[in-house]
C-alpha cells in the first residue's frame, strides 16, 4: 500500500518548479511535432502512396516482374550470408570485451566502430582495390576464373562490411549489464563453456541479440552505395533491391515511377517491421525492468496483535 | 507565526498523499518532519516551498498565504536530499545564483558569497566545481546557496540522507549551531527519529498523510499521542491484552484499566518503566533474563515470562552491576509505567487512556 | 592482447582470436589494402586528383550541406528530444518510434520518397515550387536528403541524457527565484551543449558519407550537385582509380577525424554528467 503510494506520487509529480507554462508547451509540441511529421512520417507515407497510384493490379505486376523477382531473391541471399557472419562476430567480440578485461580492449571497440565512419562509396571501393581488375589480387582470380567484383560475393563482402557493427553493438552493453556472475554459478556447478553459453547466457541477452540481429538484417537488404559500387548492375543478376528501385526510376516512364515505389514499399514494409519488433522489444524490457522494481515493498500497516516493537 | 498549515490535503489523482494537516510554526523554530518513507512529509516540505500545489487548504508563511505565490516568489531557501548543485558552475557562482537573479549588486554579491562561505567553512573553495568536493563540501554548498537570498524559512528535504554515518553525527551539531547563529525558521525531513530527537526543538511527525503529533522530543516520547507514535519514537514493549472488568491481562501479567470498557486492547511500556531485581520476591512477576544487549552506557534486558511473554527493559552499566545481574538468572520485575494504546471497541483519545499504576516521573527519558 | 588477470570463464582465446581474424580480414586489410595504394600514387598525383575544380566543388557540397543538415538537426533534435522526453501528447510512443525511421529506411527509399515529395507536383513541391524553393533536383534536395538520414543522431544521444537530468537542480533554481527561462539558459542548455555537439558531430559524420538518398534527389551535375562520394563512383566507373582513391583518401581522413573528435566531445560530456 505504502509503496504504491510512493510510486504512483512519484510518476504524477507536478513539477512546479521545473516545467514550462502551458502556452510554451504546447507550441514546442506543435514545432517538434511538425517537423517530425514532415521529415519523417509524411515521407514514409508517400512510399506506400506512390506505390498504389498506379492501382492496386499494377503494383503487384511491378513485384511479380521477374527482375524485381529476381532483385528479391538476391537479396535475401546476400541478407542470409551476411547477417549470421556478422552474428557470429557480434558473439564472440561481445563475450570477449564483456566478461575479459585485456591489453588493447579499448582500441578492439574503437576498431569495431570504424565501418560507420567509412562511406558506403569507399566500403564498396576498397574491395574494388583488393579483387578489382587492376586489384591486388586481380589477375590471379582472372586467372582462375573467379569473379568477385561485379557479381554476388563482392556484393556480399561490401554489404558484410557495412553491416559488420551492428550485432556486437548492441550485445556489448547489454552483456556488460549482466555481469559475469550467473556464468560464474553454472560454473561451480559443473556446467561446460558451451552448456553455460547456451543455458545461461543466450537467454539474459536474447533481447539485445534479436535487436541486433533485425537491425543488421535491415541494413543489409537495405544497403545501396557499397553495393552499388560493386554489383555491376546486371538486370536479373546482380541488382538486389535497392539498386532494382534505383533502376526503375531511371526508367523515367510514369509506370516505371511508380513501379519503383511499388518496389521501394517492400524495403519500407521491412523498416516498418523491423522498427514493430524494436518496439515490442523495448516495450518487453521496460516492463520487465518496471515489475523488478515493483518486487520491493515496503508495509506500515499495523496489526493488530503484535508484541515486537519497531527498532 | 512564520509558517502555518490549514487543513492542507494533497491528491496525486486517486492517491491522497496529505490528509487535512494542521500546524503552525514560530519564528526561528527548528523543526523535523518525522515519519516513515512515502508517508507524505517531503510533499509538504515541497507544498511549503511551491514545488507542489496543494488540493486543499491554505498555506501561510509569515501571515501571507502563498497558495498563489509561485516558488520563485515565495522567498524561501530549500536544500535538496541530493544537493541539486548546478553542475556548471563553481562554487561560488552557485552561491551567488540566487542574488544575480535577485539583481543583486557585484559588490554586494561578492560580500555576501564571502559572508556564507566563511559561515560554512567553504573558504578557499569558491573555484571548485561540484563534482571536485566531498559529499560534506557538498552539502554545506548547498545550504550556502539556499540561504545566500536571506529566505524567510529554510527548508531541508532528508539533509543527511546522503552522507554516511560518521559525517552524519557532525553535520546534526553543525545544523543545531547554524541554527542558533542565524536563528532562521528551519525546517527539515528526515524518517530516523533519533535525528529528529537529537537536532529539533519540536518534531512534526507525519504518517499515511497525517499528522500524529507536534510536540518537543521529550513530549512525543514522553506522551505519544497514540500507537503509532509510540512505536515510531524510540523502543517500546506492546503487548495485546484482553479488558474485562477494569482489568487487562496478557499471559500472567495484569494492567489496570479502570473505566475501560471490556474488548480486545493493546498497552504499551518505554523499556526504562520496566523495573528488575535478583530478589525473586521484591516485584510482582517472575521472569528469567535471557539475553543482556551492551549498547554503551546503556544495556537493554530481553526478559521472558513463564508464560513465554517478552519483555525489553533497560538500565546503565552502573545499576546493572550494582544489582548483580547475569544472563539466565531468575528475577522479579514490575512495570511501572504504561499507556493503553489501542482499543478494539472505542478509538481512546491519548489523555482519556493515560493511566499509571505509579505517578509518572520525568527525568528518565533515554 | 596477451596480459590477462585470472578468469575461470573459458574461451578467451577463442572469442578475442575469432574477433581479431575476422575484424582483419573484412575490415583492417581491405581498408590498408586501400591506404598501401593510395601511397603508391606521388604527392603531385594526389594533389592533383584531390583539388581538381569537381572535387572541390563537391567537397564544398558535400561538408557544407552536412554542415547545415547537422545544425538543422541539432536545433529541431534538441527540440523533439526534450518534447518526447518531458511532454505529454497523443501518439507519443509512436513519434518515439518513427525517429528510428531514418535508420531502418534503406536510404535509397528515403531519396527516391523525399525527391517525389518535393518534385514540382508533389505534396509538398506543389506548395513550395510556386514560392521558388525547389527541394527536388537542387543543392537544397541534397540538403533535406542529409538532414533526413542524420536526424536520429541527435534526439538519440540527447534523449538519455535529459531523462538522467535531475529535476532537482531545476526545482532548486526555481527556489531561488530564477524564471524558467533562466533555468534554461542558464542551468540546462549548459548541461546539455556538450551532448547537443556530440550528436551534431554524428549527424555530420554520417551525413559526409551519405551516398544513396542524394543521388536521388540531386542534379547530380558535374561540379554542382555533385557529393564527394558520387564523385568517387563516377571516377570508378570511368575505370579512374587513382582519381577515386584519392578522393576517398580525403573523406576517410575527414571521417576518422570526425570520429576522433566524437569520442573526445563524448569524453567531456561525460563530464557534466556525474
Amino acid at each position: 500500500m505504502a509503496a504504491q503510494t510512493v510510486k504512483r506520487s512519484a510518476l504524477r509529480k507536478s513539477h512546479r518548479g521545473s516545467e514550462e507554462s502551458k502556452v510554451t508547451r504546447v507550441v514546442l509540441t506543435v514545432v517538434a511535432l511538425l517537423f517530425a511529421g514532415l521529415f519523417l512520417l509524411l515521407p514514409l507515407v508517400n512510399v506506400f502512396y506512390q506505390a498504389f497510384s498506379g492501382g492496386v493490379r499494377w503494383y503487384f505486376e511491378s513485384i511479380r516482374d521477374p527482375d524485381t523477382l529476381s532483385a528479391i531473391k538476391l537479396t535475401l541471399t546476400i541478407a542470409a550470408i551476411s547477417v549470421p557472419l556478422n552474428l557470429v562476430f557480434g558473439l564472440a567480440a561481445s563475450w570477449a570485451i564483456a566478461k575479459f578485461e585485456f591489453r588493447g580492449k579499448s582500441l578492439l571497440l574503437t576498431l569495431i566502430d570504424l565501418p560507420f565512419a567509412v562511406s558506403p562509396v569507399v566500403a564498396g571501393l576498397i574491395f574494388v582495390v583488393l579483387f578489382g581488375r587492376s586489384g591486388y589480387f586481380g589477375e590471379w582470380l582472372d586467372s582462375h576464373d573467379i569473379k568477385i567484383i561485379f557479381a554476388v560475393p563482392g556484393m556480399v563482402l561490401a554489404t558484410t562490411f557495412v553491416t559488420f557493427p551492428f550485432v556486437a553493438r548492441e550485445l556489448i552493453p547489454v552483456m556488460q549489464a549482466t555481469g559475469s556472475e550467473q556464468e560464474q554459478a553454472a560454473l561451480t556447478l559443473g556446467a561446460s563453456g558451451w552448456k553455460t553459453f547456451w543455458h545461461v547466457t543466450l537467454p539474459s541477452v536474447k533481447w539485445g541479440l534479436i535487436y541486433g540481429v533485425i537491425l543488421c538484417n535491415a541494413r543489409a537488404m537495405g544497403e545501396f552505395g557499397a553495393v552499388s559500387v560493386v554489383s555491376g548492375h546486371i538486370t536479373g543478376m546482380t541488382d538486389t533491391l535497392p539498386l532494382r528501385v534505383e533502376k526503375l526510376h531511371n526508367g523515367g516512364s510514369m509506370g516505371a515511377a511508380s513501379s519503383a515505389f511499388a518496389v521501394a514499399s517492400l524495403l519500407a514494409l521491412l523498416a516498418l517491421i523491423t522498427l514493430g519488433i524494436k518496439t515490442i522489444l523495448e516495450w518487453k524490457t521496460a516492463r520487465a525492468h518496471e515489475q523488478a522494481q515493483r518486487a520491493t515493498v515496503d508495509d506500515t500497516q499495523l496489526p493488530f496483535t503484535s508484541s515486537d516493537a519497531p527498532k | 507565526m512564520s509558517i502555518q498549515l490549514k487543513q492542507v490535503s494533497k491528491q496525486f489523482g486517486e492517491v491522497v498523499a496529505v490528509n487535512k494537516v494542521d500546524f503552525a510554526i514560530q519564528e526561528g523554530e527548528l523543526i523535523a518532519l518525522l515519519g516513515p518513507s512515502g508517508g507524505g512529509k517531503t510533499t509538504v516540505l515541497r507544498m511549503i516551498a511551491g514545488l507542489e500545489m496543494p488540493t486543499g487548504g491554505d498555506i501561510f508563511i509569515r501571515g501571507q498565504r502563498v497558495n498563489d505565490l509561485s516558488v520563485q516568489q515565495r522567498n524561501i531557501g530549500f536544500v535538496f536530499q541530493n544537493y541539486a548543485l548546478f553542475k556548471n558552475m563553481t562554487v561560488f557562482k552557485n552561491i551567488a545564483f540566487g542574488l544575480k537573479v535577485k539583481k543583486w549588486k557585484k559588490a554586494d554579491i561578492e560580500l555576501r558569497v564571502g559572508e556564507l562561505t566563511e559561515l560554512l567553512d567553504l573558504k578557499g573553495l569558491e573555484k571548485r566545481y561540484p563534482h571536485q568536493l566531498s559529499g560534506g563540501q557538498r552539502q554545506r554548498v548547498a545550504i550556502a546557496r539556499a540561504l545566500a537570498p536571506k529566505p524567510s524559512v529554510l527548508l531541508l528535504d532528508e539533509p543527511f540522507g546522503a552522507v554516511d554515518a560518521k559525517i552524519r553525527q557532525e553535520l546534526r551539531e553543525w545544523l543545531v549551531r547554524l541554527h542558533d547563529d542565524l536563528n532562521v525558521t528551519t525546517l527539515f525531513v528526515t524518517h530516523d527519529q533519533e535525528e529528529a530527537m537529537e537536532v529539533a526543538n519540536r518534531i512534526v511527525i507525519i504518517a499515511k498523510g497525517r499528522l500524529e503529533q507536534i510536540g518537543t522530543p521529550r513530549e512525543v516520547y514522553e506522551q505519544p499521542a497514540n500507537e503509532f507514535v509510540a512505536r515510531f519514537i524510540g523502543v517500546m514493549n506492546i503487548l495485546a491484552i484482553e479488558v474485562r472488568n477494569g482489568v487487562g491481562r496478557a499471559g500472567e501479567m495484569e494492567f489496570p484499566l479502570a473505566g475501560v470498557p471490556d474488548g480486545l486492547a493493546r498497552v504499551g511500556f518505554r523499556p526504562y518503566a520496566v523495573q528488575v531485581s535478583p530478589l525473586l520476591d521484591q516485584y510482582r512477576y517472575r521472569a528469567v533474563l535471557r539475553r543482556t544487549y551492551f549498547l554503551g552506557v546503556m544495556l537493554r534486558l530481553e526478559l521472558e515470562l513463564p508464560s513465554g511473554l517478552i519483555v525489553r527493559g533497560r538500565m546503565t552499566k552502573e545499576e546493572y552491576s550494582a544489582l548483580g545481574l547475569r544472563d539466565d538468572q531468575q528475577v522479579s520485575i514490575q512495570i511501572r509505567q504504561f499507556r493503553l494504546l489501542a482499543h478494539d471497541q472505542s478509538p481512546l483519545t491519548p489523555e482519556v487512556a493515560t493511566t499509571y499504576e505509579t505517578p509518572p516521573t520525568i527525568g528518565e527519558n533515554i | 592482447m596477451s596480459k590477462q588477470k585470472f578468469n575461470p570463464l573459458p574461451g578467451f582465446r577463442l572469442t578475442v582470436g575469432f574477433s581479431v581474424l575476422y575484424l582483419s580480414l573484412l575490415v583492417l586489410i581491405p581498408l590498408g589494402a586501400l591506404a598501401l595504394r593510395a601511397s603508391s600514387l606521388t604527392w603531385a598525383e594526389f594533389w592533383k586528383y584531390t583539388t581538381t575544380p569537381r572535387a572541390i566543388a563537391a567537397y564544398k557540397l558535400t561538408f557544407g550541406a552536412s554542415f547545415v543538415a547537422a545544425s538543422i538537426n541539432a536545433l529541431f533534435g534538441t527540440l523533439l528530444a526534450w518534447v518526447l522526453v518531458r511532454y505529454w501528447f497523443p501518439c507519443k510512443r509512436l513519434v518515439d518510434a518513427l525517429v528510428d525511421i531514418p535508420f531502418a529506411l534503406p536510404t535509397a527509399v528515403a531519396g527516391l520518397t523525399l525527391s517525389s515529395l518535393f518534385a514540382p507536383n508533389g505534396w509538398l513541391g506543389k506548395f513550395l515550387v510556386p514560392l521558388g524553393i525547389h527541394g527536388a533536383y537542387s543543392k537544397f534536395g541534397v540538403v533535406i536528403a542529409l538532414t533526413f538520414v542524420s536526424l536520429p543522431f541527435v534526439v538519440r544521444t540527447l534523449q538519455p541524457v535529459i531523462e538522467g537530468l535531475e529535476l532537482e537542480i531545476e526545482e532548486a533554481a526555481a527556489t531561488l527565484g530564477a524564471s524558467r527561462f533562466r533555468t534554461f539558459t542558464r542551468i540546462v542548455f549548459p548541461t546539455l551543449f556538450p551532448t547537443i555537439v556530440t550528436g551534431f558531430a554524428m549527424a555530420f559524420a554520417r551525413a559526409i558519407g551519405e551516398y544513396g538518398s542524394v543521388i536521388f534527389i540531386s542534379t547530380n551535375k558535374i561540379g554542382d550537385g555533385e557529393i564527394a562520394p558520387s564523385v568517387i563512383f563516377s571516377y570508378l566507373e570511368n575505370y579512374q582509380y587513382g582519381a577515386a582513391m584519392a578522393v576517398a583518401v580525403v573523406l576517410l581522413v575527414a571521417s576518422f577525424l570526425l570520429l576522433a573528435v566524437i569520442n573526445l566531445l563524448e569524453r567531456w560530456a561525460s563530464h557534466y554528467q556525474t
